[in-house]
């Protein structure tokens, strides 16, 4: 027996048995597997800009979609009518990828074992519009008495609440309640011909609590104020093969990129990735240690069921520099002999699940971050990013600086204008060196694109040291 | 393989209705204005790898966004419920919200006299993209793959082919009494072929053509036998030692380099100063032979629309003439925030306040074929992709991850991957040494082949 007390079945009408009708009917052209992902979505976004809130904005997006497999295939339909008669011909169109008579029957839905990660007393979406509000003046405030030539200050709060519903022909029932709040900031400063920005914000799987004491709007507004005052003074960035030092936190995006989109098990499955077939092969100097880990309390990339209703694990990729294991989702799984670790995710009911990330960080190690930096004779520390890209088949990856300084016999020196930072994904994490006490995971904000389809991520990694990186400025 | 010819969702409710009904629901409920947007549309998609089908995708959708005006305060909610409870919801919620934002002087619908909609047929919807049969569409896909895989052994692999079609139609009533309907239709056909090297290492390169009707997408095996020829100019592909030499940025590069000028002319960007050419109205910022064009109602075009985001018909703005900064893109809120009109460059989504969206935004091209600029140049990179979006407005600092072919004595020569293209946009802008006469519409936004001197390229 299942639990009813999902919103899908109070709200909607739906019932057990019409789950496994809709179920029959994807399965009634001979697919081997099919699942239904509902999804019931409300968010709320309310902004900041010139010290006025011009925008507010609430919304609910609501709809099912239908997936059926057969062998390799996939055939997927939705509907944002949870209408019977329209979720069955969602059901119809998708059981088409097969042809035939239905051959695999339906299992009786069985409740999935789930974590309970969310440690949220109410959720934000639920909070008053005026509590948001006076968070995004708070901060608008906070940035703009921090310094004089902060001159914009732009800032935003959005929140939103998922209820899903996952139900699959091998009796996979799991609903889930997932919160998540976020909150930016950019600041713009001017002095004299100099304008420079700033950037800051964090959030996770959290109440509006969070915001009023662990991260209060005047840590974010400190935060992209120092930025951009700091970049008002930057200086061209060297250009060419040298040290870099990455800080802790955010950098981490290095190992998103670098080799955590290498080793989705989809790219693997085809033969598409730099890194398919190096299971068992060092891909990293023996300092590294890298998981996915979907488990973490309140972080932004952590879910206590995926998107085809698996509970996510902490997933070892490299341990010791050894590369170990794929991300996988169920196809994947399935098609390759090998465990569903729980990555297979989703952007929405519009979109097929894919194997994705959800925090990727690297263990700590033993060096402490001064000593890297002392290390370095001349090189580069990198303590901000914004974004990063990977060609997955070449395994060349990049990520972009925020924040960096340059470093000379083992001294932080000048800020640096942003520049990009570009490396071999197999080959990157050999030539680190050191590896700090220091892991910290990201503030919070990390989006992820792939196919199109954008899922919530974290990443993180102790102070870091590559002996050698290309580094994208312009100063020889 | 078998597939639904029907495509689900579409319900035949009068959207114009609906649009001027939920203006009229939220008047009467206390706003003193309001704008609603209704957007409906369809989508067919099939990734064929391998020669067997991967992924087959049929849907419909449709959604409504609602934005409230009380005085001078403003708020939006958007919802996919078009049930009369559903609608209710939308209209409180959003004067509930907009009891709380700040009261904004230059908040508001356009002026009355500024609504309207391009005449004429604009070219943008042909139901012949849901012509073909399944069969025959997924056989597009099919045909644009093999045709890559045929070119070369070494083309062993593949990200797929695939076939998309889409139709879309939009609905903008406020409460001046505008009311604009506007339909469009887009099919596409792409391959992504992989090629291996004698060194066992793996390069990608994609092609595709996207059309508004079916009669004008070019045929799938002129697509899969351009993206082999990407793809396999790739293999054997190194990193350079630092250095300065003159770039080539090939159509496509170009066209993201565009993009960027078009992000720095937003008018949202230029109030906040956070545009590099903010308070550069009138000035020279770019070489004499830059000439940059927004034209929002060119037949048939991509970024064509009879009216924009706001009810205000789009129009030809020129940007930049003759390297002269001529006008920003705006919206009303940004061009009243900024002292000017706007330019008919408001973008809607289904939330928040309207942003600025381009028509055709594309950059005049020149008189020499890109073999020509390549045949002049003694030692030069030429760029056929970058990585990453290492781009800052507020300076202009711009360093992107690149890969190309490297240029010796005017020939394409060997591959290059693993570096980065750096410099300033503000120079970029003034060191545009040569424009290509290969000005093509392949998305909204179009750029010719460029040189531009000056350039760092990182590497070894």
């Amino acid at each position: 027996m299942i639990p009813n007390q999902s919103l899908f079945f109070q709200k909607f009408g739906i019932t057990a048995n019409d789950l496994q009708r809709y179920l029959g009917e994807a399965l009634s052209a001979g697919g081997e597997y099919a699942d239904l992902y509902f999804e019931y979505l409300t968010s709320t976004s309310i902004s900041v800009d010139e010290s006025m809130v011009k925008s507010a904005s609430q919304g609910i997006s609501a709809g099912c979609g239908v997936r059926v497999l057969a062998g390799e295939r996939t055939g997927y339909a939705y509907t944002d009518d949870l209408a019977p008669e329209k979720i069955l011909r969602a059901a119809r169109t998708a059981a088409l990828i097969a042809r035939g008579p239905a051959q695999q029957p339906v299992q009786s839905l069985k409740e999935s074992a789930a974590h309970q990660l969310y440690q949220v007393s109410s959720p934000s979406a639920d909070a008053d519009i005026v509590t948001k509000l006076e968070l995004v003046m708070r901060a608008d405030r906070a940035a703009r008495a921090y310094d004089p030539r902060i001159i914009q200050v732009q800032c935003a709060y959005v929140d939103e609440l998922r209820q899903i519903l996952v139900v699959g022909s091998d009796g996979t029932y799991a609903t889930d309640i997932q919160p998540l709040a976020r909150f930016t900031l950019v600041c713009i400063a001017k002095s004299g011909e100099s304008s420079a920005r700033g950037q800051s914000g964090g959030g996770g799987r959290v109440g509006i609590d969070y915001f009023q004491s662990e991260r209060t709007p005047e840590y974010y507004a400190k935060e992209a104020a120092r930025q951009a005052l700091i970049q008002l003074d930057a200086r061209e960035a060297p250009a060419g093969e040298m040290e870099v030092v990455l800080g802790p936190g955010w950098p981490g995006i290095l190992l998103h990129e670098a080799i955590g989109h290498g080793l989705e098990a989809d790219f693997n499955r085809k033969g598409t990735s730099a890194f398919s077939g190096l299971i068992g092969k060092r891909v990293a100097s023996e300092k590294c240690t890298v998981v996915d880990n979907g488990t973490l309390p309140s972080r932004r990339g952590s879910i206590n069921v995926d998107d085809e209703g698996s509970p996510t694990q902490n997933t070892v990729l490299i341990e010791k520099g050894i590369l170990k294991g794929y991300l996988s989702d169920k196809l994947s799984a399935k098609l390759m002999g090998m465990a569903d670790t729980g990555n297979g995710r989703r952007e929405s009911y519009e979109h097929i699940p894919m194997p994705r990330m959800t925090n990727t960080y690297m263990l700590a190690g033993d060096d402490s971050p001064e000593d890297i930096i002392r290390s370095v004779k001349r090189g580069v520390y990198a303590v901000n990013f914004g974004g990063g890209q990977v060609d997955i088949t070449n395994g060349k990856f990049v990520f972009s600086t925020s924040e960096a300084y340059m470093i000379e016999n083992g001294r932080i020196g000048a800020p640096l204008k942003n520049c990009t930072l570009i490396g071999n994904g197999p080959d990157a994490l050999t030539k680190v060196s050191m590896v700090g006490n220091d892991l910290q995971l990201d503030e919070g904000v990390g989006t992820c694109g792939k196919d199109g389809q954008s899922v919530p991520v974290g990443v993180g990694i102790p102070t870091l040291k590559l002996d050698r990186m290309t580094v994208g400025g312009t100063a020889r | 393989m078998a597939t639904h010819t029907e495509i689900p969702g579409v319900i035949e409710t009068d959207l114009r209705v609906v649009a001027t009904d939920v203006v009229a629901r939220a008047m009467k409920a206390g706003a003193t204005a309001a704008e609603a947007i209704v957007r409906e549309g369809t989508e067919f998609s099939t990734v064929i790898r391998l020669g067997q089908v991967e992924t087959l995708k049929e849907a419909g959708s449709r959604a409504l966004g609602l934005r409230v005006f009380v005085g001078k305060r403003a708020a939006s909610t958007y919802s996919s419920d078009f049930t009369p409870d559903g609608i209710d919801h939308l209209v409180n919620g959003a004067l509930q919200l907009a009891r709380v934002t700040s009261e904004d002087p230059f908040a508001g619908l356009p002026e009355p006299a500024q609504f309207g909609v391009v005449a004429g047929d604009l070219q943008l919807y042909y139901d012949d993209v849901y012509s073909l049969p399944p069969e025959a569409r997924i056989d597009y896909a099919r045909r644009a793959e093999r045709a890559a895989l045929d070119v070369d052994p070494r083309l062993k692999n593949s990200d797929g082919g695939s076939f998309d079609a889409s139709t879309g139609r939009k609905v903008l009533a406020n409460s001046l009494g505008f009311v604009g309907d506007s339909r469009g239709s887009y099919c596409s056909v792409a391959a992504i072929p992989i090629a291996q090297g004698e060194d066992g290492g793996m390069q990608r390169d994609y092609w595709f053509s996207s059309a508004r009707s079916l009669s004008k997408l070019e045929s799938p095996e002129s697509v899969g036998t351009e993206a082999a020829r990407r793809t396999l100019r790739r293999l054997g592909a190194r990193k350079v030692a630092s250095t300065k030499v003159p770039v080539v940025f090939d159509s496509v590069v170009a066209g993201s380099i565009l993009g960027n000028i078009f992000d720095a002319a937003n008018g949202g960007a230029v109030y906040r100063q956070a545009s590099f050419l903010a308070g550069r109205l009138g000035e020279k910022i770019a070489g004499a032979n830059v000439t940059v064009i927004d034209d929002g109602t060119m037949p048939g075009g991509f970024g064509t629309s009879p009216f924009d985001g706001e009810g205000v018909p789009t129009r030809r703005t020129v940007v930049l003439e003759n390297g002269v900064l001529k006008s920003y893109l705006l919206n009303t809120y940004t061009a009243r925030k900024l002292n000017l009109q706007t330019t008919g460059n408001a973008s809607r989504g289904l939330a928040g306040n309207p942003g600025i969206g381009s028509g055709n935004f594309f950059l005049q091209p020149g008189a020499r074929t890109p073999q020509q600029i390549i045949g002049e140049i003694k030692n030069g990179f030429y760029v056929t992709e970058f990585l990453g979006f290492g781009v800052n407005l507020v300076t202009g600092d711009f360093s992107r991850g690149a890969s190309g072919l490297w240029i010796e004595n005017g020939e394409l020569t060997f591959p290059v991957e693993e570096v980065t293209v750096a410099g300033n946009l503000k120079e970029m802008l003034n060191n545009i040494s040569e424009i290509g006469n290969d000005l093509e519409f392949r998305s909204s936004t179009a750029c010719p082949t460029l040189r531009v001197d000056g350039m760092t390229i990182a590497g070894e």
